[in-house]
């Protein structure tokens, strides 16, 4: 099979996985469950061999593998859709074909395949755990399978079929497709328990939230697709379309084309990737069961938001000089070093081990946007992949805590404990050791621990960039954020696995089986070793040991390679000081604390995220309803438009009436009609009294009439 | 066959008149036969236009299928019909949705046969109008279109009934005058009502005075006058409040006709008539046109969000899609000749159609949930899933496709109007995408209130115990989501078929 028609199958699997399952296995737990491993495992297996045959290409960023056919009629053109494998998207191929499948095969343990049905569990509704007896009649409570089990590998298969497309596309408009499919699956999978309130409210807000971008995004892709004339990557990153839509002018805020264009473009990316201001949905995502939180959050959605922007890296940059950043760049700067430490900032008073890791992901997403915005493309490209895996690592081992916790919850019976709250956990790492161990070295690598992580040397390169081109503020910010992410990463470690139980539930956890265990193994092989393969040139002892094999690949998708930095101590103090200094005050503040109260750091403007959820409720979504309800509803439809409408009936009646009375009843009827009867009758009634029955009368008459018309003709015709 | 061949478009026209006629003679009483009779009655026309499709060629020029027959030689007057890629795609969308249609009221008890040849006339009245190529026999349809659609309010709708339907008939009718009065100024000044013929003739005229007043003035009046009568249909706004109750009144396969197919009829009255008879015009007033149809856009999303009534809710939502063809036409107005031009028209056609597939669709299934629970309040209802799980992905199937999810039909559509509309009108482009953010609000709101939350108890059990959509049900939606996933995923089979005949117009 030819490399490009294997790149067209790839994504293909899951989706018919979903179909299979949605149309005929959804009632078979295991016939489903299969499907949807067999599909993600094909996935894998077809993008690991378009990755060993792109490793083997000469020169990919020039000559990629691509194929394309015509999809729509616009005119006398065709719009073509394609697919498209360079440097980065096989990059990017690599570690979604092996997260997505780790967190297809952690769904089945996850979802306690083999567990019987609860007791009184029902579709919409996490499961709430099963009473069995053993041999000796003693009744156990045991976690019970999910009821919805084969509706959530079909879900997964579709989300997976999303990320496919849109990293093998080769136009912008597969890539939206792609795009949106994963916010219908996050919005599916989000409010999978959808009978919670809260998920609902959740998936809505994810969905809308994200949707504000993908409305910006679209305007940008139309204002592309009419400047260009097309959205193929490779016909719009040409020397000549670039520089063209560089140099003329948008007619806004002193934007180029290029410019305004890669903002709305990038406006989508705030909301998929969760970029302030448009990062409130993420937080909320985490109602969404675990492999989702996994999914959107490490795999797929939050880093397709920032794969667009990588894609459309050439157009960020088309009228960058290499020194002073665009606008745009700016703006892209801006927001993501923003939000790196605004979220860090968040995560660091959270006490929901998964909420932790949502802000912790914002944050590092930040990173990544930030990274692009100083035009550091392989940096960014590089904590991209590396953020993959230990961040799914993370989010799996945070799943495989609370699935542990249950366990206890289950045992003891006390359904007031919160299986996911860190403050009900602590010495957890004896009870469950393969999750602490791997945790331990996702906590690591987020924290950037030097030299072993894969963390430290995608975030080292950021750092490192940005003081090498002398962005100072991004440069200060990011080490800021790096810290509180040491910080906040060793609290979680330290609460959750360090010390002794601080509940029941905690002593009574228990390890997950092995297809949870599994997938942390693998992934946390991939959180130490990534960092490896990018070890820059110039480093200290290591450099130049092993080539810096991600520098050359992916920065072989650019049109001109990317230099190799300079080596410079400060950057590298930098963030060895930011890492092991976080590790270190993370442990000291937090190895002794057994409650909450005895936290300091439950800062309340913290804790309530600076409030902006009740600010957006008050700025915008009250408005709004307000705005629907009432405004066009009530007053503009009901009342101005149908008010008008309502006239014409009355009045037509008053018209109608009018003419009844004034020219019908009044001139024709009683005026014309009665009228001439009534001067008939009138006159009849009158001269009746001359009608006597006298024969002298009517001679006297008849003679004084003739003398009169006589008198008349004499005196007026012939006198 | 070669009958069947040159007397293909007459034989889709008037077929189902012909069994409405037939059905006069069936027994009331049986209400099987009745309902079964207009069914296959009306899959022969849906058959006829599979082989109209398969024998049209997309890349000839101008209309085919003509047929000529005398009518009104007094007037100069004829039965010209004929259809070319945009007016195919209509027809094929009134015999696709007329059977499911009459499918969808096989739980109609009441007066089936009034009710089935009401139906059948209504969809003679709605392919007259996509078919003819006389500006009379145009308008004659146009009207003929209204009369079962009043009755079938009237007689089968819900409790305001009267209202709704007389809004509806008054309306629509209003709406007319100006055009009826336009229509006869161009049959007296040219003495032919035959469209080819004023295309040309009406066109070339374009300096000189006619009837006291300068041409340019008259074409502006009249320009506004056939605007308005088609902007009524469609519905632009303001002039939409009728569509919500009407729709909500109607029996449920009379809202799908309505959205369906009879919100087109405006739409392509735009196409057929407006452009083609008035460029110039069209291009002056392409701003205001698109100012009325990005107030429908945003007005309509919100409007729709602001509903408490399942159907109110959908309803609104045909004012919101329908708000994207008017764009696009007032985009391919502005821009004629050019690419933009026809990219916005290719996609306001398509709109029509996928708007015709998901809105059928969305007041089916709203229609499915009435019949079950007799009310449509949305909230009444909430954590429904549990309950009616395939139903409920049905739905949630429909809905995305009426939100515009890639993938979908209503997608590419709305990408296509975007696209050719951003160039040229760019602020009420950027203005309707806040109509498509709410969109997405409406649409979610829907699913939320019916499906989502705690499961609900009330119509859990006993005499209130909603049952789940039964295949016949499933057999309505079934055709309208494949064809919705078919056209999201491969558009070019039916955009070849109106991309050729858009560029051969605009």
């Amino acid at each position: 099979m030819t490399t490009e028609t294997l790149i067209w199958l790839i994504p293909l699997p899951p989706l018919l996985a979903f179909f299979l399952i949605v149309l005929f296995t959804n009632k078979n737990k295991a016939l489903s469950h299969s499907v949807a491993v067999g599909a993600a495992f094909l996935s894998w297996l077809g993008s690991m061999v378009v990755f060993v045959r792109a490793l083997g290409v000469e020169h990919l960023g020039a000559h990629p593998f691509a194929s394309s056919i015509n999809w729509l009629p616009t005119g006398e053109t065709w719009l073509k859709i394609g697919v498209l494998i360079d440097p980065t998207s096989a990059a990017v191929l690599f570690f979604v074909a092996w997260t997505v499948l780790m967190i297809f095969l952690y769904s089945v343990g996850y979802h306690n395949y083999g567990q019987p049905a609860g007791d009184h569990d029902r579709p919409g509704l996490p499961p709430h755990g099963a009473t069995v007896a053993d041999e000796h009649g003693h009744k156990h409570t045991v976690l019970s399978v999910e009821p919805m089990y084969s509706r959530f590998f079909a879900f997964i298969g579709l989300f997976a079929f999303g990320m496919y497309t849109l990293v093998v596309s080769d136009n912008l408009l597969t890539l939206f497709v792609g795009w949106e499919i994963m916010g219908l699956c996050s919005y599916l999978l989000i409010g999978f328990w959808y009978a919670k309130p809260s998920a609902r409210n959740a998936a809505i807000k994810a969905f809308m939230t994200t949707r504000i971008g993908d409305v910006f995004m679209l305007l940008g892709i139309a204002f592309l697709y009419s400047a260009t004339g097309t959205l193929t990557f490779r016909g719009i990153f040409t020397e000549e379309t670039l520089h063209v839509l560089g140099a003329v002018p948008a007619g806004v805020f002193g934007l180029s084309a290029a410019g305004l264009i890669s903002i709305l473009l990038f406006i989508g990316t705030i909301g998929k990737s969760a970029q302030w201001p448009l990062h409130v949905w993420l937080p909320d995502a985490m109602e969404g069961p675990t492999p989702v939180s996994a999914m959107i959050h490490a795999a797929t959605m939050v880093s397709a938001g920032v794969y667009a922007v990588i894609r459309m890296f050439p157009l960020l940059t088309a009228d960058f000089n290499g020194h002073e950043l665009t606008t745009a760049m700016s703006v892209v700067a801006f927001i993501g070093a923003f939000t790196a430490i605004f979220a860090a900032t968040i995560a660091v008073a959270q006490n929901d081990i998964k909420r932790v890791l949502a802000y912790s992901t914002i944050s590092q997403l930040g990173f990544m946007i930030a990274a692009l915005g100083i035009g550091a493309y392989v940096a960014a490209v590089f904590h991209l992949i590396t953020h993959a895996f230990f961040k799914a690592l993370l989010f799996l081992g945070s799943g495989s805590v609370i699935h542990g916790m249950e366990h206890g919850v289950l045992h003891t019976g006390n359904h007031h404990v919160d299986p996911q709250d860190m403050f009900n956990m602590g010495g957890l790492r004896k009870k469950m050791p393969i999750t602490f161990w791997t945790f331990l070295i996702g906590g690591f690598a987020l924290a950037g621990f030097p030299v072993l992580t894969a963390g430290f040397w995608s975030k080292d390169e950021i750092l490192a960039d940005a003081w090498g081109h002398g962005h100072m503020a991004v440069f200060l910010t990011l080490a800021v954020a790096a810290f509180l992410t040491a910080f906040y990463t060793m609290r979680q470690i330290t609460l959750t696995f360090l010390g002794e139980p601080r509940t029941e539930e905690a002593k009574h956890a228990h390890e997950t089986p092995w297809t949870m265990t599994a997938p942390l193994v693998v992934l946390s092989f991939f959180a130490v070793t990534y960092g490896w393969v990018g070890i820059p040139e110039h480093f200290p002892i290591l450099g130049g040991l092993v080539p810096n094999w991600f520098h050359e690949f992916v920065g072989g998708t650019l049109a001109e390679h990317p230099e190799a930095l300079e080596f410079s101590a400060v950057p590298l103090l930098t963030s060895l000081g930011v890492a092991l200094g976080g590790l270190f005050f993370g442990w000291l503040v937090y190895r002794n604390v057994t409650s909450v109260e005895q936290d300091k750091l439950q800062i309340p403007v913290l804790k309530n995220k600076w409030y902006f959820d009740e600010a957006y409720d008050f700025l915008f979504i009250k408005p709004a309803v307000w705005f629907s309800e009432v405004f066009v509803s009530k007053w503009m439809d009901k009342g101005l438009i149908d008010g008008i409408l309502h006239v014409f009936g009355p009045v037509t009646d008053a018209v109608g009436s009018f003419i009844r009375r004034w020219i019908d009843l009044l001139i024709i009827n009683q005026t014309i009609g009665d009228g001439s009867a009534n001067v008939t009758y009138w006159a009849g009634e009158n001269l009746r009294p001359i009608q006597t029955g006298r024969i002298q009368q009517y001679l006297i008459l008849s003679l004084s009439i003739l003398l009169l018309v006589g008198g008349l003709v004499y005196f007026l015709l012939l006198a | 066959m070669d009958y069947l061949n040159t007397h293909l478009l007459s034989l889709i026209l008037f077929l189902p008149t012909v069994a409405a006629l037939i059905m006069l003679f069936l027994p009331s009483g049986e209400t099987k036969l009745l309902r079964w009779f207009a069914f296959s009655a009306s899959l022969i026309p849906f058959v006829l236009t599979l082989v109209l499709w398969a024998g049209f060629d997309p890349n000839a020029a101008g209309f085919q299928f003509e047929e000529v027959y005398p009518w009104y030689e007094a007037l100069h007057s004829s039965l010209h019909l004929g259809v070319d890629g945009i007016s195919l795609s209509m027809v094929l969308l009134t015999t696709l949705l007329t059977p499911l249609a009459i499918l969808a009221s096989f739980s109609v008890t009441d007066r089936v046969k009034p009710y089935m040849m009401l139906f059948l006339f209504l969809e003679t009245g709605m392919l007259g109008v996509f078919m003819a190529l006389d500006l009379l026999i145009f308008f004659v349809f146009w009207e003929i279109g209204l009369v079962p659609m009043y009755f079938l309010i009237n007689q089968w709708g819900s409790a305001n009934r009267n209202y709704a339907s007389l809004k509806f008939m008054i309306y629509t009718m209003g709406g007319s005058l100006g055009l009826l009065l336009a229509v006869q100024m161009l049959g007296v000044l040219f003495g032919t009502y035959d469209l080819l013929e004023l295309y040309q003739r009406w066109n070339a005229l374009d300096s000189g005075t006619l009837l006291g007043m300068s041409v340019s003035t008259v074409k502006a009046i009249a320009f506004w006058a056939f605007a308005i009568a088609f902007a009524v249909k469609v519905p632009v706004w303001p002039f939409h409040t009728w569509l919500p109750d009407a729709h909500t009144e109607a029996p449920t396969a009379g809202s799908m006709i309505l959205a369906g197919v009879l919100l087109k009829l405006g739409a392509y009255g735009f196409i057929r008539l407006v452009l083609p008879f008035y460029p110039n015009e069209a291009k002056y007033f392409a701003g205001a046109l698109a100012f009325l149809a990005a107030a429908a856009i945003v007005f309509g999303a919100f409007g729709s969000f602001g509903q408490t009534d399942f159907k109110r809710l959908v309803a609104y939502s045909s004012v919101n899609h329908m708000g994207f063809v008017v764009l696009g036409i007032a985009a391919a107005g502005l821009a004629a000749g050019t690419a933009d031009a026809h990219i916005a028209m290719n996609g306001a056609v398509l709109q029509m159609f996928n708007h015709g597939l998901s809105a059928a669709g969305m007041f089916f299934l709203v229609g499915v949930i009435y019949e079950r629970a007799h009310t449509r309040n949305l909230d009444d209802f909430g954590g429904l899933f549990p309950l009616v799980p395939v139903y409920g992905g049905i739905l949630i199937f429909m809905s995305m496709a009426s939100l515009g999810l890639p993938g979908l039909n209503g997608f590419v559509s709305e990408f296509m109007i975007v696209r050719g509309a951003y160039p040229v009108l760019t602020v009420y482009t950027a203005i309707s995408m806040l109509g498509l953010l709410f969109t997405g609000a409406y649409i979610l709101k829907g699913i939320m209130k019916v499906l989502h939350g705690p499961m609900n108890e009330h119509w859990a059990h006993g005499e209130h115990k909603l049952t789940e959509i039964n295949a016949r049900e499933i057999l309505v939606a079934l055709p309208l989501m494949a064809l919705i996933l078919v056209i999201g995923v491969w558009p070019a089979w039916i955009l070849e078929v109106i991309n050729k005949a858009v560029v051969a117009l605009f």
